[in-house]
């Protein structure tokens, strides 16, 4: 039962599109996980987040204010991000909230009601 | 003396790349052993954090744009010394008790970029913007070393 959010690395990709893989924090909580993406350069219409057969995938699409003058040295890269994860089953994937703040993606991911801890009262 | 041959980098494959973050993660997940796990959690066994920084430059600034999300405004710091533009701050945990780090790539704590500014600029006059986990400063050129044209009488 100690299954964490896992990375789906062998995702075929199709799209002929480069990704970079951002990095990413999994925390677990009582009642599900909290994963956190680093995405500098995303806002909240770059981003896209979908669920198909149990895997997560997020794709960032960075839009980078234009700045002006020539580039002299440059250590970022432009690629687009993206990253799967395979969802542990005890995750309600219907239930799964996000949210962007400055470059970060914050995931909720609820456990499903039945697999939560529960406290059973002794009558 | 050896001479070493002349060795251009070959352009970037990102494919490449990925094998080496997996394997960053399988060695992570083969360092999570109690003794371990401290050093890897703070991802300072791998040199800690060294945000992206790009430079442009056009005749009037030098903008410096740097790659740092999650931070909050107030926890980072812009200093310009002796023509070296330093840019340092904290990443603060946010983590509770009562949570269990599963997987930890994101880099906690202190980090200090610093670059030397090809000319002379205005200190008096940096400006810089925080949006969407991007640092961009602004830089004015100071009066001398802007380009200057000359007019022939």
């Amino acid at each position: 039962m100690n299954t964490l959010v896992r990375e789906n690395r062998d995702t075929e990709r199709a799209q002929s599109e480069q990704f970079i893989a951002p990095s990413a924090s999994v925390v677990e909580a009582g009642d599900g996980y909290t994963l956190e993406v680093e995405m500098p350069g995303v806002n909240k219409d770059g981003l896209e987040i979908s669920v198909e057969n149990n895997e997560l995938t997020i794709v960032g699409r960075r839009s980078r204010p234009g700045v002006e003058g020539k580039l002299i040295h440059r250590e970022s890269r432009s690629e687009n991000y993206r990253r799967a994860f395979e969802l542990d089953p005890s995750i309600d994937a219907d239930k799964i909230t996000a949210k962007i703040d400055q470059g970060v993606v914050t995931l909720t991911l609820p456990k499903a009601e039945h697999v939560k801890p529960r406290k059973i009262a002794v009558s | 003396m050896s001479l070493i041959r002349y060795q251009p980098l070959e352009p970037m494959a990102w494919p490449s790349l990925e094998r080496w973050s997996n394997l960053r993660d399988d060695l992570n997940s083969l360092l999570e052993l109690p003794f371990w796990s401290s050093f890897s959690r703070h991802g300072q066994l791998f040199g800690g954090w060294s945000p992206a920084l790009d430079l442009y430059q056009d005749k009037d600034n030098i903008v410096a744009v740097v790659e740092l999300p999650g931070m909050r405004k107030e926890d980072i710091e812009i200093s310009l010394h002796d023509g070296t533009l330093t840019i340092s701050g904290e990443r603060k945990s946010e983590t509770s008790n009562g949570e269990k780090a599963e997987r930890t790539e994101r880099y906690i704590g202190r980090f200090r970029r610093s670059i030397t500014l090809p000319t002379r600029v205005d200190a008096n006059k940096i400006g810089a913007t925080y949006r969407d986990g991007i640092v961009t400063v602004t830089l004015p050129k100071a009066e001398e070393a802007k380009p200057k044209q000359i007019e022939v009488k």
